[in-house]
């Protein structure tokens, strides 16, 4: 080792500088009681200073925050109002360029074959047939100008169209009084969301943007469009639908992401 | 003629001494806020980084959570711990007349007074139960500056289901400004707050005992 060259935290010996802390509380303070509650705290805070982890490390501190995380799901789903819109804008305010975002990089972006497209369609539905593109285009379209709002913060308003999701669900006799709509996607990403969620009026299987279709930074073929939900909510490539009474979870959302995710 | 609050005081009775500076209520109120505002704070810078706004980030090394998931759920977390808390004092204090015995009367001539006396080195500490119109203004400025905080919050989080307060905050963009500068504010609330129990040490013993500490 170089002797100009202090040495490393992790050279400490964690168990030995505890022991020798406890020793050295433990004959200044006479009540056992708070020796111990006072040793105890010392090896929780003292560990995690020693190995250099955060509180979040700790196992129990990330299963409370989990538990903290699905109170907050259903403190959400009470909250939500089905008949309450979010803003529209005019064209003028569109966010020039929509900005790409995923969890890869844009070069990387799935394209997926038009002719060979086949939406499916499984789960509590009455009707399994697939889908195909054209038969979706031929159903009632809906536009939106509305704000994209992401969980890193930023914001960026843009242009869909496509199909209510509402009128899909109903088309394919969904069982609305189930729990949960799942999404899995050509890019391997998958979601889920809350029934009233998927029966807003504001949230589209979009298969258009600003008016074309759907390019494939953005999710070509269609991408399920809610200006009530943060972006990871809102799956682009969308290869299947289900629903479910079993929360199918989410990319984001098994590492941590609020499951609800939306306003 | 006003008298200063800080001067008029040194007049407490015996009995009245004995009372704790502090009640045992507004002492558990401050430290859990204490520590919501720390948990809250932390994990906000985190989540700030995520998409700066402004040209600089703050230090991760400094922030909570790791990563912006796990910075979002100690923010989602914490806020409970704030707003149940801020319930909690506010109810107790209006009830029990505490707000309007401490905080109030405030006049710009008795700041003006007790600032003059501050900056001089002048300012009376006799009676740690009385506060001085400055802290008065500290105070009920910061009550204000969190409403704020957990007002601008409110429009983040829920972005759709709160139109009127929505648009009252200037949309969700500006939110996030709003969000920040009053946490900017509350940080320097904090910084003068410290720097002040350092100068008058026993204001921390009251603050965590309730006993009025030794006079220098």
């Amino acid at each position: 080792m170089n002797p100009l060259q202090r040495p490393t935290l992790q050279t400490v010996d964690a168990e030995a500088a505890l022991a020798e802390a406890r020793r050295l509380i433990g004959r200044k303070i006479a009540q056992p009681a708070r020796r111990a509650f006072l040793t105890r705290s010392l090896t929780l805070g003292g560990l995690s200073l020693l190995t250099g982890c955060g509180v979040s490390d700790h196992e129990g501190v990330e299963a409370a925050l989990g538990a903290i995380s699905r109170f907050n799901d259903k403190v959400q789903g009470f909250i939500f109002d089905p008949a309450q819109l979010a803003p529209t804008y005019p064209a003028s305010m569109i966010t020039q360029p929509f900005p790409f975002n995923a969890y890869y990089g844009e070069d990387e972006v799935r394209e997926v074959d038009e002719a060979s497209y086949r939406l499916e369609v499984t789960g509590l539905v009455a009707d399994k047939r697939r889908w195909t593109l054209p038969e979706l285009r031929a159903m009632e379209q809906h536009d939106q100008i509305t704000r994209h709002i992401c969980v890193e913060g930023w914001s960026a308003i843009g242009h869909w169209g496509g199909v209510r999701f509402a009128d899909f669900l109903r088309r394919v006799g969904a069982d609305t009084s189930a729990k949960y709509v799942g999404f899995k996607c050509a890019d391997d990403y998958f979601t889920s969301i809350d029934m009233p969620t998927a029966l807003h009026p504001q949230t589209l299987l979009a298969l258009t943007y600003a008016g074309q279709p759907l390019p494939p930074k953005y999710g070509f073929p269609m991408k399920l469009r809610m200006p009530t939900k943060l972006g990871y909510k809102n799956p682009k490539h969308i290869q299947a639908i289900f629903v479910t009474n079993t929360n199918p979870g989410g990319y984001w959302e098994d590492q941590g992401y609020n499951w609800f995710g939306g306003s | 003629m006003h008298s200063p609050s800080a001067t008029a005081a040194a007049s407490a009775t015996p009995s009245a001494d004995r009372q704790p500076v502090h009640p045992g209520w507004l002492r558990a109120c401050h430290w859990i806020n204490a520590l919501a505002v720390l948990v809250l704070v932390t994990s906000g810078w985190r989540i700030y980084n995520a998409s700066p706004f402004f040209p600089f980030e703050i230090p991760n090394g400094i922030t909570l959570g790791g990563w912006l998931g796990g910075a979002i759920q100690w923010h989602f977390a914490a806020m409970w711990l704030l707003v149940a808390n801020g319930l909690v004092y506010l109810a107790l204090n209006i009830v029990s007349g505490r707000l309007f015995r401490k905080f109030f009367p405030l006049s710009a001539s008795g700041l003006w007074h007790d600032a003059m006396a501050a900056l001089q080195g002048k300012l009376s500490h006799a009676d740690p139960r009385q506060y001085n119109h400055v802290q008065r203004l500290a105070y009920l400025f910061v009550m204000l500056d969190t409403l704020l905080l957990v007002l601008s919050g409110l429009v983040l989080w829920k972005s759709v289901q709160f139109p009127v307060l929505r648009e009252l905050l200037g949309g969700y963009e500006f939110s996030r400004r709003i969000h920040f500068v009053a946490m900017a504010a509350l940080v320097a609330f904090v910084g003068v707050h410290l720097v002040m129990v350092a100068l008058v040490p026993r204001t921390l013993i009251s603050m965590l005992s309730g006993r009025a500490g030794q006079k220098p």
